[in-house]
């Protein structure tokens, strides 16, 4: 087992914000953490990344306690993450400090191109798109060769087209490196379209009100009765009728 | 047509107010308030006999000194009360009385302990300067993006490599204002404390011409030179941080 939820409890003050969470990642599991917004499932997040110690329990990664943030498991947030004093390049190799000069400008090389940044290496965030400057921050984090990812609502603050494109790329880039992805969301479709499993969180104290398999092959068709029906069963899990 | 607009019109707009004011002097028949040519005579006069540069150099070195400590002493304490917020809690009550009082309020004690001497009006600049440049520190650092701290520290730097890499990097363009800002108000502190406190440098030249000899070629010299100085070191602070901007 990758990662290990063992009964996470949490509240702020008197709020009550994690009621027992119980869950287990596989390693290079993409798993989507589904839920209303501010039910606690950014601050699930948060605790298995070593940012915020939960009032009970504990998150195990590869058999050890979590006790601190680590550059072998990476946090992504939403585009706003990138440094903006950094351009492109120096932004990708911010976490490579320790390696070797030619290690460094290997990793670099590879990672512009992967996240489709070529002929825009010294360019800085604020000349970069929304989806440009989410690609840069998923890349910075993949440089480190992180053994897991975590990300928190990374494409809410994109349109609805590009959001689309992220989400393949996301995909591509989780094909060719496998690595364990804890992905945050509130968007029902999203976590559908991405995840091997969503966990599907109910409102505050968020506990898991149930976790629903995705087995459906990538590239993944979306008039597909089989993805209609899983959505929907989503849809139905959090009380929603599926019309607007 | 750009350039044009940006050298030729102030240029031309300071010959039209020196034609104006020309033509003022004539017109009132005044014989307190110099001719623009007047003013010009007197400061090329002082020139000549090298007091001028003196005066200039005294000023420029007691602004360096007194805004340098401030520098040195307030951006560090700053980012220091920034980023431990109970110190901060704790010496700001301190720091936010003590701001408003006007740096001039400290000159009886600054002649008291230090004299008529250089070092009363380089403390006077280091009050003035001091305060805004730790109030913009300390608001800099708790004003840093909790995800750029966050992501520092997910990529293992320690706390002096946060500070260097993250920190100082995140709070620099607010921090180049904080500093064009304290060097504004130390600059006109400067001239009223060599009013008082010294016998030389540009505020002293005003004070001396008017009271040994109604010299008004001279008061009125030097406050030109105390706004074309003062213009000099603004234009260069906004040049750092443009620069730092577009960096």
């Amino acid at each position: 087992m990758k990662v290990r939820f063992s009964n996470i409890n949490h509240h702020f003050g008197s709020t009550r914000v994690l009621d027992r969470i119980d869950l287990d990642v596989k390693e290079g599991e993409f798993v989507c953490i589904l839920g209303p917004s501010g039910c606690g499932k950014s601050t699930l997040l948060n605790i298995v990344g070593g940012f915020v110690k939960p009032s009970e329990g504990e998150v195990r990664i590869d058999d050890e306690p979590v006790t601190g943030p680590d550059p072998r498991r990476i946090f992504v947030f939403q585009e706003r993450g990138v440094f903006p004093w950094l351009d492109v390049e120096q932004n990708i190799s911010f976490g490579l400090f320790k390696l070797p000069e030619g290690e460094q400008r290997r990793r670099i090389d590879h990672y512009v191109q992967m996240v489709g940044l070529k002929g825009f290496e010294h360019a800085y965030p604020r000349e970069l798109s929304g989806g440009m400057k989410q690609r840069l921050e998923v890349a910075r984090a993949l440089a480190v060769n992180p053994d897991v990812l975590y990300l928190d609502e990374p494409f809410g603050a994109l349109d609805s087209i590009t959001r689309l494109q992220m989400r393949r790329e996301l995909l591509r880039i989780w094909e060719a490196e496998r690595k364990t992805i804890l992905f945050v969301t509130h968007d029902i479709e999203e976590s559908v379209q991405l995840a091997d499993r969503v966990v599907v969180m109910s409102q505050r104290p968020a506990r898991i009100q149930k976790i629903v398999p995705i087995d459906i092959p990538h590239p993944r068709d979306l008039s597909d009765p089989r993805y209609i029906a899983l959505r929907d069963s989503i849809f139905g899990e959090i009380g929603l009728a599926h019309q607007v | 047509m750009k350039s044009v607009e940006r050298y030729l019109l102030p240029v031309l707009t300071a010959m039209v107010l020196i034609a104006l004011w020309h033509l003022a002097v004539i017109a009132t028949g005044t014989n307190i308030f110099p001719s623009p040519a007047a003013v010009a005579k007197g400061i090329f006069h002082l020139a000549e006999k090298s007091l001028l540069w003196s005066y200039i150099g005294d000023s420029i070195m007691r602004v360096v000194f007194g805004y340098g400590a401030a520098v040195i002493l307030g951006i560090p304490l700053g980012i220091l009360l920034g980023w431990y917020p109970a110190l901060g809690r704790l010496v700001n009550p301190v720091i936010q009385m003590l701001r408003p009082i006007s740096p001039l309020a400290w000159m009886p004690l600054a002649v008291i302990w230090f004299g008529v001497s250089n070092v009363a009006p380089i403390f006077l600049i280091f009050l003035a300067s001091l305060f805004p440049l730790l109030v913009a520190a300390m608001d800099g650092v708790r004003n840093v993006p909790p995800m750029f701290l966050q992501a520092g520290r997910n990529f293992g730097l320690s706390v002096p490599q946060l500070m260097r890499r993250v920190v100082f990097p995140a709070i620099l363009p607010r921090l180049l204002v904080g500093l064009r800002i304290a060097f504004g108000i130390a600059w006109l502190v400067l001239v009223a404390a060599e009013m008082i406190a010294v016998d030389s440098g540009l505020g002293y030249l005003i004070i001396d011409s008017r009271n040994a000899g109604k010299r008004y070629d001279l008061v009125v010299g030097g406050m030109l030179l105390i706004g074309i100085i003062g213009l000099a070191f603004d234009t260069m602070f906004r040049r750092a941080e443009r620069l730092a901007r577009a960096e």
